[in-house]
Order: C-alpha cells, then sequence, then structure tokens
C-alpha cells in the first residue's frame, strides 16, 4: 500500500457549508496572540529546561518568566505554582497531594453533587447534594465538611455545564471553621469568574483553555499548606508531575493570560448579556427547559433541554447550519448514563445543548455568531422534531 | 379496569419519553398510565418530562426494568412553553 498523502490524512479546518460559528470553546481555538506565542516558542523553547547547554538554560529561563504571568492566573506566587499537562492532571495531583497530608485525619473527599466526574469517582467522596439550579446549600456543607475523618473539600466556583454559581466564599468559611482544606477547581472558571480570595482555600487548579490559551494545568498550593507532592521533590514541578512542561505551551498559555487579564471584566459583561440572549431565545421555544441559575452563573455558559428531541440529532442538525455546540446527552455512542449534573437538578437529560462562549478575542464573530443561533434555533429544533414525528405533541 | 401498560424496555431516550407524551395525548386529565423501561436515562427523564408538563409520576424497580406510573394533571392537549 503507499504512504497516505497529506490530504488522505488531514483534517478540513474549516467544513463547507455556511460560516461556522464556534459556540463551544471547551477547549476553543488559541487567543491569536498565543498562537504567535506558541509559534515563535516552537522555535526558541523546544530544549528540555533540566540540560545544562545554552538552549536548555533558554527554555529554563522562558519557563521561568511564563510561571511568574501564569501564577497571577492562580492568585498565588510564582514558586508556589506548578504547571501541568492538562487541569485534570493539575486536579489529579492536587487530590493526592492532599489525601497524603491528611491521611491521619481521614480519607473522606467532601464535593458536590454537581462538580466533574474526575472529583466524584475519587474513592471516598461525599457528594453534598444540590438545588435545582445546582447550587449546594451552605449549612449542608457545613455539615459534612465538620463531620469526622474528612480530608478534603473540593469545588469549582461554578459548574461548567449549567453555569451556576456556588456560594464559594461561605463554603470557604465553613471549611476553615472545620480546619479542613478546600481545593478550589477553577478548571473552567479562570479568566471568567474572579477566584475567591486567596486567604480563602488552600489549593487551586486551573486550565490555561479556559482563558484563550493551550490545554494546560496550573496548580497553586498555598504557603503554610499541609501538602505532600506524589513524587519526590527532585522531580519535575516541585515533585508534583512526572516530566517537566513543555516550555512552548506554557508561553502560548502565559501569552494568552497576559492578554486576556486586562480584558476578562469587559469580555465577562458581554458574554454575560449574549448568554442571556440565548436563554431567552432558548425558553420561547415550545417545551425547552433552559437549566442553571439564570443571573448568578458563569458569563459564558448555558445549558437546555429540548423535550422530544435525539440530543445527537439536534448538535448535527445545528452543525449544518453552521453552529458547533455540545450535547450534554447521555444518548451518546460511549456511554448509557445520563449527565449526572442534569440528573442531580432533575433536569431532562436528553436533547440537550450547552454552549459555551469563547472569547472576543478568540471569536470576533461572537455577538453575530449568538443572534443568528438565536435566530435559527426555533427551526432547528422543529426540524429534529419533524424529522422523529414529533411535532405535534 | 387498570391503567393501559407501553412497554418501552429496550427502548434509548428520548424514545419512552415519546412514546409517554404520544398516549397523555389521547387521555383526560387524571388518566393513568403506566410505562416499562429499562434506559438509566429514563430514570430523570420520566420524571423531568411530567414535572415540566404538570404530571406526577412514582416508579417501582422490577427486575431488570423500571415501572413508571404517571398520573395525568393539566389539559395534555394543550402545548406549553417550559420556561426559563
Amino acid at each position: 500500500m503507499p504512504p497516505p498523502t497529506p490530504a488522505d490524512t488531514a483534517v478540513d479546518p474549516s467544513p463547507a457549508g455556511p460560516r461556522r460559528a464556534l459556540l463551544d470553546a471547551t477547549p476553543g481555538p488559541l487567543h491569536p496572540a498565543a498562537r504567535e506565542a506558541l509559534l515563535s516558542a516552537l522555535d526558541n523553547g523546544w530544549a528540555d529546561p533540566r540540560r545544562l547547554h545554552s538552549e536548555g538554560r533558554r527554555a529554563a529561563h522562558l519557563l521561568d518568566q511564563a510561571r511568574e504571568v501564569l501564577a497571577d492566573a492562580v492568585g498565588a506566587r510564582p514558586a508556589e505554582v506548578s504547571l501541568h499537562p492538562s487541569g485534570s492532571h493539575a486536579l489529579q495531583g492536587a487530590i493526592t497531594g492532599l489525601r497524603s497530608a491528611r491521611r491521619r485525619v481521614g480519607d473522606a473527599l467532601v464535593t458536590t453533587a454537581v462538580e466533574q466526574a474526575l472529583v466524584l469517582r475519587s474513592p471516598d467522596t461525599e457528594p453534598v447534594g444540590v438545588d435545582r439550579h445546582g447550587r449546594v446549600e451552605v449549612t449542608a456543607w457545613a455539615e459534612a465538611i465538620g463531620a469526622p475523618g474528612v480530608a478534603m473539600g473540593i469545588v469549582a466556583p461554578a459548574n461548567p455545564e449549567i453555569g451556576t454559581r456556588q456560594p464559594v466564599e461561605e463554603l470557604a468559611t465553613a471549611s476553615r471553621a472545620a480546619g479542613v482544606p478546600l481545593l478550589v477547581d477553577a478548571t473552567s472558571t479562570v479568566g471568567r469568574l474572579p477566584l475567591p480570595r486567596t486567604e480563602a482555600y488552600a489549593v487551586c487548579v486551573a486550565d490555561a483553555a479556559a482563558f484563550g490559551g493551550p490545554p494546560l494545568g496550573l496548580l497553586a498550593v498555598g504557603a503554610g499548606t499541609r501538602w505532600r507532592p506524589p513524587g519526590p521533590v527532585s522531580a519535575p514541578e516541585r515533585g508534583r508531575e512526572v516530566a517537566p512542561p513543555s516550555v512552548p505551551l506554557a508561553l502560548a498559555a502565559a501569552e494568552a493570560w497576559r492578554q486576556h487579564r486586562h480584558a476578562a471584566t469587559d469580555d465577562a459583561r458581554v458574554a454575560h448579556e449574549l448568554i442571556a440572549a440565548i436563554r431567552a431565545a432558548a425558553a420561547d421555544v415550545p417545551d425547552v427547559e433552559v437549566v442553571g441559575d439564570p443571573d448568578a452563573r458563569l458569563p459564558h455558559v448555558v445549558t437546555f433541554s429540548c423535550l422530544y428531541v435525539d440530543g445527537e440529532a439536534l448538535v448535527g442538525e445545528l452543525d449544518r447550519r453552521g453552529f458547533a455546540v455540545a450535547s450534554g446527552s447521555a444518548c451518546t455512542a460511549d456511554t448509557l448514563q445520563p449527565s449526572h449534573v442534569l440528573a442531580a437538578i432533575g433536569a431532562l437529560t436528553h436533547g440537550n445543548v450547552r454552549v459555551t462562549l469563547p472569547l472576543a478575542a478568540v471569536a470576533p464573530t461572537r455577538e453575530r455568531d449568538v443572534a443568528r443561533f438565536c435566530a435559527e434555533l426555533p427551526q432547528a429544533v422543529a426540524a429534529v422534531r419533524a424529522h422523529l414525528g414529533t411535532l405535534d405533541l | 379496569m387498570s391503567a393501559p401498560v407501553l412497554d418501552a424496555r429496550g427502548q434509548r431516550c428520548p424514545m419512552p419519553v415519546i412514546a409517554l407524551a404520544r398516549a397523555a395525548r389521547a387521555q383526560p386529565p387524571g388518566a393513568v398510565l403506566v410505562v416499562l423501561a429499562d434506559d438509566p436515562a429514563a430514570r430523570h427523564d420520566i420524571p423531568a418530562w411530567a414535572r415540566l408538563k404538570g404530571h406526577t409520576v412514582s416508579l417501582a424497580d422490577d427486575g431488570g426494568h423500571t415501572a413508571y406510573r404517571v398520573v395525568l394533571g393539566g389539559h395534555p392537549a394543550e402545548k406549553s412553553t417550559a420556561g426559563a
């Protein structure tokens, strides 16, 4: 067989048809400045930062600079921050380190019923229930975290699927009163919502993909936090990783933050209004339920559920019309299990659409894209219902 | 007289909910429908549908499937819009 030609293996970056509207930034394309930084870092920062030759020392120097910028993203000092291949790696490492330091106290991990699957799959997890918006109640949290044998609490400042914000400062106060360290999972919220006060938590995890960078996990362990790295301290990233981070990715992530940190407030304000428009347009479609808190939420995320619609078919119909959206649906090929977040709030788990807006700097047409989405959504839902023969229900 | 029973075993969401909604359309308020389903998503979706449509539902596990007993409320023939 002849070797494949480039045409066989290349993926068309811009599918044919209508202009593409990117409404699923999980992850999204890089911030343009981050992309430039990545390309030049591929030339300047390719070496192993542990090497002693000039190229290695240059890579190490660039990595130090990137770490200094990225520390600001997680409200920490550079010496407290480690870089990881993804937010999930950082989160896994953070849990392991806290567990290890707290093993004499206990194993229980108190969290919410809507945390990400990686947290809920951890051993000895005790999820606290949420209300119909997905918000955890402070008194229920305080009771769970105050029980004997709790190693840590874990909470995301807002839910990345339905957007609802958690009362994270109050949860932090309750955790502190119980003497239990709190891990703040800002994987999906960093750059989109302000972080809690740094005194409020022990450990913070984030991912540069949330603010227009490439996937790059950030882990900040506050000074004074009892935390034991999984590896020997001589291992990369203060013993927290098995290999040093990619220097080009770290530089691109740092550039994304440098660009975004001053734009964050304005970007969030506009995104909040755009999502409000989508929420209103979706609620106007018959038999559609918009979930999550309408106001106290992530600025750029919304999920809605459509009765009598197959979620995959709806995502396909929207894709055909030029919209890239995610489905929170259960009925995917790889799993029969419904979304635990939607199940926890009593929402429909089928016929879901999740919109995650990219930053304006990443998608300069996002306002027009949202307007077009709002206009076409009723027809798209009706088209899928017509195909399923459910328009008359 | 026993309630009509819909067998949606082996069907994946949203089919059990669609079958229920179709059956409910022909019934007056207060009528009772029973649906058997084994899709794990039905456990969430049938109660969510009932909540959106003003019906009440109770469920009972029976081996490999679940029986959902729905008491229709409101006016099933009327189109409704679920709010945000």
